[in-house]
């Protein structure tokens, strides 16, 4: 059977699987957005506390996903549940970063500026600061995008959804003649996923930016 | 322009505003009372790290005083909400401190939105505020900051501090990052400004020059925000109080006094003059019995047109149109005595001509005016600075005498 073929054959199953695992990244990065832009507010004013998220969620990144997913499924069970923690633990660290480095990055007289003019401390958060960081979070936003799709496809290993499981059949049936179709399948199809979300965020990207700071 | 229903100035006391640093044994300011009055432009000026943008950030409370007290209007905003107290004190600051996500029009929208203005009242303040900074409110409205020039931005700066039309303006040296040209150009403008709008301002430079231009008074300070000398550009400049101001008023206190007085306040030559439709026989009759040198020749509207010297018309063979030299140069009624000067020492005969409306002739400066008017000036100026420190210790020893009476009838709300 060629690849083709076997898309033909099989593309009810592939799509249902590109789905949930685009649907899983993006439900997890929303997770991880709201979770990291928190962090970053509430640590980005003190050195220490700043650095300690960073290190934080950058210590999540260097477990090995397998090992990551592994060690969630004695504690919450297989399924769904292993994927989402872990796909949102390690969206955190660009997230957490780029909040950090962005809202640290404000220009201090544009902040002096707000505070002379009589803005409160949460007008000048959102009407200023968040505004002003927003292009680094959105990149750190896309980064871990990207990331969290290849990281993804491991969640099969724990009967997670997604495109992992043609990938994981594929190779568990090595030598039959659907194995390389299956693997190739659940590959590009990862790929066109991470491709169609970075589209969209250079569409937000244009939608969210204000035209005074666009590159 | 639409109706003007601006707030006139506020009086601001500061009263041993003191500021100390933990972990800094020397107050960055010390123990600072002053008294500014309503609508008054007064100048902080200093050398750097003497404390003046401190005590003119305490004054919003951006940084917050370790002791003493500020009353703007009379009411005491040391203990108030200081969100509260910013929105009625308009700031500006150097690089203009614009937000650069918003455009123009945003920008200045800011705090009228804060106090809470109606969207359409916001609209038509937007467009008055640009008109009064001299920007096309058409063109410059839906542009972003980095869209702009150095100077207009600073422009669009200084109408969002004045948007909300707070009584108070602080003004952390504004034009210190924009080249000379355009710092002259923003500086004329602040005085057309404040001429209309009658705002009580603070504001913060280093240079002696700027704060002659723009203060009414002129608070020189030292370290710790010291006050050395606090009193009129005049009276600085030829009536320093101590080394240290004379030093900061710089070489050429005398010559920086000409900024401050106009071609029309001083005695001006009354020349003889003859316009070109004079009979040449009275020129030469002039030129001849007269006990003068030298006439100038008008011209049909009575501009000045030639200076026509004894023997001009001998070798120009009686004919006007080849006598004399043209004059090249003339200064306004509302000239500089520096600006004067400067026409006077670049003339070959020293003198120069001063001109009124379209152009027409009313005197002649020359060097020995000149001279005889800075005398003058100097001597009244160093008259006035006596009298007005007497004034001074008089209040100051009736304000002790009070302060050791006790406080009669200053409770007002």
């Amino acid at each position: 059977m060629s690849f083709w073929e076997y898309l033909g054959s099989r593309h009810q199953q592939l799509l249902a699987d590109g789905y949930q695992h685009a649907s899983a990244v993006f439900q997890c990065m929303v997770v991880a957005t709201v979770l990291g832009v928190l962090i970053g507010i509430a640590t980005y004013h003190s050195e220490w506390a700043g650095n300690l998220a960073t290190t934080t969620t950058a210590t999540f990144l260097t477990i090995p996903s397998l090992a990551m997913i592994g060690l969630l499924i004695p504690i919450v069970g297989l399924g769904v549940a292993p994927t989402v923690i872990a796909l949102t633990l390690y969206g955190l660290l660009p997230i957490v970063r780029n909040s950090i480095v962005g809202l640290r990055g404000v220009d201090p007289a544009l902040v002096d500026a707000a505070r002379g003019i009589g803005m409160s401390r949460s007008a000048r958060l959102l009407r200023v600061e968040l505004p002003l960081a927003w292009p680094p979070i959105l990149t750190g936003i896309r980064v871990a995008t990207q990331m969290l799709m290849g990281i993804a496809a491991i969640a099969a290993y724990a009967s997670g959804p997604g495109l992992g499981n043609e990938i994981f059949r594929g190779l568990a049936s090595l030598g039959s003649k659907n194995a390389l179709n299956q693997v190739l399948a659940g590959t590009i199809g990862i790929v066109i996923l991470a491709l169609l979300f970075d589209a969209a965020y250079v569409l937000l990207g244009r939608l969210t930016i204000p035209r005074g700071i666009r590159g | 322009m639409a109706e003007t229903t601006s707030t006139h100035g506020a009086t601001i006391e500061l009263e041993n505003l003191t500021k100390r640093y933990p972990g800094n044994p020397q107050p960055a300011v010390d123990n600072v009372s002053m008294e500014i009055r309503a609508g008054e432009t007064v100048i902080f000026v200093g050398p750097s790290g003497c404390g003046k943008s401190t005590t003119l950030k305490m004054i919003n409370r951006l940084i917050e005083p370790t002791g003493g007290r500020i009353r703007i209007d009379g009411e005491d905003v040391t203990r108030i909400d200081p969100v509260r107290l910013r929105r009625k004190v308009g700031y500006a600051i150097q690089s203009s401190g614009l937000f650069p996500h918003m455009t123009v029009a945003q920008n200045i929208a800011l705090v009228p939105k804060m106090v809470g203005w109606s969207t359409s009242r916001v609209r038509e303040r937007v467009e008055e505020m640009l008109d009064l900074v001299g920007l096309d409110p058409g063109e410059f409205r839906d542009r972003y900051p980095r869209q702009l020039s150095g100077g207009q931005q600073q422009r669009v700066g200084v109408a969002r501090a004045l948007a909300a039309d707070p009584p108070v303006l602080l003004m952390d040296e504004p034009f210190g990052a924009v080249d000379p040209i355009t710092r002259d150009h923003l500086q004329d403008e602040l005085i057309r400004l404040q001429r209309e709008l009658h705002k009580t301002i603070v504001f913060v430079t280093h240079d002696f020059d700027e704060a002659i231009k723009l203060g009414d008074r002129i608070a020189v300070l030292r370290e710790h925000s010291h006050i050395a000398q606090f009193d009129t550009p005049e009276a600085i400049l030829t009536n320093p109080s101590d080394d240290f101001v004379s030093g900061f008023v710089g070489a050429g206190a005398a010559l920086k006094r000409l900024n401050l007085t106009r071609v029309r306040d001083v005695e001006m030559r009354d020349y003889p003059t003859v316009t070109v439709d004079t009979p040449l026989q009275q020129i030469f009759g002039m030129l001849r019995g007269g006990g003068t040198n030298e006439i100038l020749l008008l011209d049909k509207r009575g501009r000045p047109y030639k200076w026509l010297r004894r023997g001009d018309l001998m070798r120009a063979r009686g004919s006007l149109a080849r006598a004399g030299t043209l004059v090249h140069d003339t200064v306004t009624r509302d000239a500089t005595l520096r600006d004067a000067l400067e026409a006077v020492l670049t003339d070959n005969a020293g003198r120069v001509a001063v001109t009124g409306r379209r152009g027409a002739y009313i005197g002649v400066v020359d060097m020995e005016t000149l001279i005889n008017s800075v005398h003058e000036l100097l001597e009244a100026d160093r008259l006035e600075a006596m009298e007005a420190q007497a004034e001074l210790e008089e209040a100051r020893s009736q304000q002790t005498h009070f302060e050791q009476e006790g406080h009669g009838g200053e409770t007002k709300a």
